[in-house]
């Protein structure tokens, strides 16, 4: 008999009988369990009330024209910020220049995180002094490596033009070429970080499955593409969420190098200028709604999109 | 991991320490405020070479005993100044006795309520006494004394005295133009220095350009986010034609449009330095860069100095604006103490001792007279000139929305054209104080 299995009817199946099927639960889970609450109970309390709490109030800020510095014409406005947000061609403006960052540099770190990753597993001498150089970047608080970076391609104190023998150009004085400078200090800095990431998962592939592979007679790079990926996919996925939620972040980088000139502000900025600089609540709370919304709603694509299990990362299976 | 076993009890008392290390400070803070006897002001200052500490010291000793002052240190640039104050006085700290205020800040400041009056018709007088009168104008707001001028800048053109004989000028007797200077810089391959980073320095370019055309960039600016702006004129066309012919000339600095003051003085400075305008502090800098022996000596004696250069040929220049304002914190407690704070530290010797010790020109004409300030600045008179005629940036209330939206239509300095960029500023900035565009 063949029955043909969607995965939605082995959903049901394995759903009907999980109950029946997984050993009950003892009472040292149930209480480790119940202790693991206890234990995390304060740091959630603590988590609301400092989150939620402003949280809210830029909610409520977003619907009033309101500037700290004019209280006297502070005034209701409803979704109107909003409209002026998402209308306004800064915002958009700002919206690419992050999303050119976030995928130049995301995906530039993984495939360069996954070689970090693969040398320092692979390595048999000298394994601590590679795993620590390899981490030294990550190290590097960023407003310093931000000012690094700026130094190096500055004109009147840089040496990069030197090096290349390009003379009088100015890196930051261009949209395209500031970019290129923040995205390649922001993969400098955080490469070790999804290289981490990455070593965790790569420890985590099962060294028989590549022996019987390579006894099968597979190549190295069929042996990659078709047992070390496919096993490391869960932590590749919390790597990449990762780094995409930091990444659409960003600040420091931009901030220290252009301050936002020629179209090189982030969402981050403009949130800030609109917050901290014109201290025009109203706008700037919209815009730190609505860059939360995205951050939200990356969560939500890859967790529930791609299925990404986050318990992967701690390593335990 | 496997190591871990034996370690635990170090760990814990780790995490003790750490514990303690971070309590420490909030527990002595909790302290430190109620001891009593004498009134401790604490003055908000931007960051100097110590000379506002040593006036501090000063007045407290000749306070006889009325009041102590102290000295906290804002961050280094104007913005992230107004930015930590505004955030303190917004949540009315009384902690902020007085505060060195860049006067750009000051109409928002008073508008917002976050400065004490001075009200009293004698003090008034003492604060004013001798101040020149374009750091005066940025005293007031809505006809009421809300600071007191401490000390005013004001920008300079500075050229290479060989450059000049090439080209057979000098700009101490005939004042040159822009036009001029873009001019001589061309025919001889050198280069001029301005400052077209995105940032507060490239509107006091560009407001100093409108004005020494005669024109402004805001009219009715007490009316608040309904004042109206007036970039599109004639005087606005000139400037965007001077920044926009200077920013696509090879005679621009190639890193004109990200150059603030110091990357313009070490254009100036180099080989291909020309001209540049700046404030008087880059003549002590270079002098202690031939100290330290990154500027040669001859290099050094090659500067010359004039008045700032004018945008018309036939209007004088409106030199730029800069300086500290001392205000009074509105929720301050000891308001009378710093007052008498603010008299000490502004009066005309400690204006001239102020000018030496820290290279800032005095608010008050009687402190260019003072011998030691003649002797470290050669240029005293100059600036006190440019001074008196120095074209204040617009007083606002609004000042960060004028200053930003200028900031994003002018730049990059080679986007500049008339009469589309300042017609684009007009209406920019008219939609960002009605609140329909976003900054």
């Amino acid at each position: 008999m063949t029955v043909i299995e969607t995965p939605a009817a082995a959903q049901v199946a394995k759903e009907a009988t999980g109950g029946a099927g997984e050993p009950p639960v003892s009472d040292r889970l149930r209480h480790e369990r119940r202790l693991g609450w206890r234990l995390s109970a304060p740091a959630f309390v603590v988590m609301i009330l400092v989150t939620a709490y402003p949280l809210g109030y830029a909610l409520v800020l977003s619907l009033f024209k309101y500037r700290l510095t004019d209280p006297g014409a502070r005034k209701f406005v409803g979704l109107q910020n909003y409209l002026t947000v998402l209308t306004d061609p800064i915002w958009w403006s700002s919206f690419v220049t992050t999303a050119v960052i976030t995928l130049a540099s995301v995906a530039v770190e993984l495939v360069l995180g996954f070689g970090f990753a693969w040398v320092m597993f692979r390595i048999l001498r000298g394994r601590s002094l590679v795993r620590t150089a390899i981490l030294v970047p990550y190290g590097i608080i960023t407003v310093v490596s931000a000012f690094i970076w700026r130094y190096a391609f500055q004109l009147d104190s840089g040496f990069v033009n030197q090096w290349f023998g390009l003379g009088d150009m100015n890196w930051f004085g261009d949209r395209w070429s500031s970019l290129f400078v923040i995205t390649l200090s922001e993969i400098w800095k955080t490469t070790p970080f999804i290289s981490l990431l990455l070593l965790a998962g790569l420890v985590q592939v099962p060294e028989e499955l590549l022996e019987a592979a390579r006894v099968d007679g597979a190549t190295a790079w069929q042996r990659l593409w078709k047992v070390v990926l496919p096993n490391m996919k869960a932590a590749i996925m919390v790597a990449v969420l990762f780094r995409t939620l930091d990444a659409w972040r960003i600040f420091d980088n931009p901030f220290i190098m252009t301050a936002g000139a020629n179209d090189t502000e982030t969402l981050s900025i403009l949130a800030y200028r609109q917050n901290v600089t014109l201290v025009n609540l109203g706008a700037g709370s919209s815009v730190s709604v609505l860059l939360f919304l995205t951050v939200v709603l990356i969560a939500f694509v890859f967790i529930k999109g791609f299925k990404t299990d986050l318990s992967q990362v701690r390593g335990d299976r | 991991m496997e190591r871990s076993g034996g370690r635990r009890r170090p760990r814990r008392s780790v995490v003790a320490a750490a514990a303690l290390a971070l309590l420490a400070p909030l527990v002595l803070l909790g302290c430190g405020g109620g001891s009593g006897g004498l009134p401790t002001l604490t003055w908000y200052i931007n960051p100097d070479n110590g000379g506002q500490a040593t006036l501090a010291q000063q007045c407290s000793d000749q306070s006889g005993g009325a009041y102590r002052l102290r000295t906290e240190v804002l961050p280094n640039d104007a913005t992230a100044q107004r930015e930590q104050l505004i955030r303190r006085l917004a949540a009315g700290d009384s902690s902020v006795d007085l505060m060195s205020l860049d006067p750009v800040f000051v109409a928002e400041f008073a508008n917002a309520g976050y400065l004490e009056p001075i009200t009293d018709p004698q003090a008034a007088q003492q604060l004013t006494d001798g101040v020149l009168p374009a750091p005066l104008q940025t005293a007031y707001w809505k006809d009421q004394l809300v600071a007191a001028p401490f000390w005013a800048n004001t920008q300079l053109l500075w050229y290479r005295k060989a450059v000049a004989r090439a080209a057979g000028v000098d700009p101490t007797t005939n004042e040159l133009t822009w036009d001029q200077m873009i001019d001589i810089a061309e025919a001889q391959q050198k280069l001029i220095g301005a400052t077209g980073n995105r940032y507060e320095g490239y509107v006091v370019w560009i407001n100093a350009l409108i004005s020494g055309a005669g024109g402004q960039i805001l009219e009715d600016t007490e009316a608040g986010d309904e004042a109206r702006p007036t970039v599109a004129s004639p005087a606005g066309d000139r400037a965007a034609d001077i920044i926009g012919r200077l920013a696509r000339s090879p005679a621009a600095a190639p890193d004109l449009s990200t150059a603030t003051e110091e990357e313009v003085r070490s254009t100036f400075q180099s080989d291909r330095g020309a001209f540049m305008v700046n404030w008087p502090y880059v003549y002590q800098a270079a002098r202690t860069a031939v100290e330290s022996g990154a500027l040669t000596q001859d290099a050094f004696d090659d500067i010359g100095w004039a008045r700032y250069p004018r945008t018309d040929p036939g209007t004088p220049s409106a030199p730029p604006l800069g300086g500290i304002d001392l205000g009074i914190g509105a929720f301050s407690k000891h308001k009378a103490e710093a007052l008498d704070a603010v008299k000490c530290i502004t009066s005309v010797q400690h204006n001239a001792q102020y000018m030496v010790e820290a290279g800032n020109p005095a608010a008050r004409a009687a402190a260019y007279d003072d011998p030691a300030v003649r002797d470290a600045f050669p240029m005293a008179d100059l600036i006190r000139q440019s001074l008196a005629d120095a074209a204040p940036r617009p007083i606002t209330p609004y000042y960060g929305d004028v200053s930003s939206s200028i900031q994003r239509v002018w730049h990059p300095p080679s986007s500049v054209r008339a009469p589309q960029t300042p017609e684009e500023t007009d209406s920019y900035m008219s939609d960002v104080l009605s609140g329909k565009r976003l900054l």
